[in-house]
């Protein structure tokens, strides 16, 4: 083997400066691991459902609960970010907003609609089932 | 350099080593699987929805229904490919020990296929009425 060869490193976060796009390219990472582990509510919610009225009461006790209801405000808008924040990603896939304004302006609806449709899932929830 | 270098010229070295053309395909699945997802996220939050409130009896009812059980099923199936893509690609880009990173794919694997079997298969049993 030859000896290894010293090849540029691209840079990392700290030699950018912070900015919309890139916090919330961060973001959509972050919000992809947290679902990731998020998938183990689904996953034990269903099984429960499965299982009997014993395991199901567990489940909903716990998303009944202040961290329960937390956790799963959290889950939901992680998964309404991220997609949302993904149809972005779609946009720039295709060729379009690649202008600065279009970018901030796709950026920036990600950001509200993820919050708005959050918080429009837990109103219709609320008005449906009276919390979980 | 302790042992002496290749005869072989480094053109040599790389032909043949080259691209496999299949580097898009990890790309293509993830929109693949997120194209799914975003076409099925309403009909999944609706189902979610309605079984707020409800208890063992009557959510397991409405998860047993067919066309319910096939959204559920297709989401979780979409999702787990999804994520398994994701969080390799996470891994990949932070983790440069290269037995940890091949151990930590490795554990993704397992992670992304046992979430998705056990959901399917909840959701199988609920369908069968068990």
């Amino acid at each position: 083997m030859t000896a290894r060869i010293e090849r540029p490193l691209s840079p990392h976060l700290q030699t950018y400066r912070v900015t919309l796009t890139m916090a919330l390219s961060i973001i959509h990472r972050a919000t992809g691991i947290a679902l990731y582990f998020g998938t183990l509510l689904l996953s034990w919610w269903l099984i429960a459902a499965a299982s009997g009225p014993g395991a199901y009461a567990n489940v909903q006790a716990f998303t009944g609960s202040i961290i329960g209801k937390l956790i799963v405000f959290g889950y939901t808008w992680a998964l309404l970010h991220h997609l949302v924040s993904g149809i972005r990603y779609f946009f720039w896939d295709l060729g379009y907003g690649f202008k600065a304004n279009e970018r901030e302006a796709l950026t920036w609806g990600a950001l509200i609609a993820g919050i708005s449709l959050t918080v429009l899932v837990w109103i219709i929830a609320y008005t449906v089932g009276g919390g979980r | 350099m302790s042992r002496p270098s290749s005869m072989r010229t480094p053109l040599g070295r790389v032909r043949n080593l080259g691209s496999s053309h299949s580097g898009t395909t990890d790309f293509w699945r993830q929109r693949l699987t997120a194209v799914a997802m975003t076409l099925l996220i309403v009909p999944v939050i609706v189902i979610v929805l309605m079984l707020i409130g409800r208890n063992q009896a009557g959510a397991a009812q409405i998860l047993g229904s067919l066309p319910i059980a096939i959204i559920l099923a297709l989401f979780i199936i979409a999702s787990a490919w999804h994520m398994k893509i994701g969080m390799q690609i996470i891994i990949e880009d932070y983790i440069h020990n290269e037995k940890l990173k091949l151990a930590s794919v490795m554990a993704n694997n397992f992670f992304c296929i046992a979430v998705a079997l056990a959901s399917i298969y909840a959701i199988l049993k609920l369908s069968s009425g068990v």
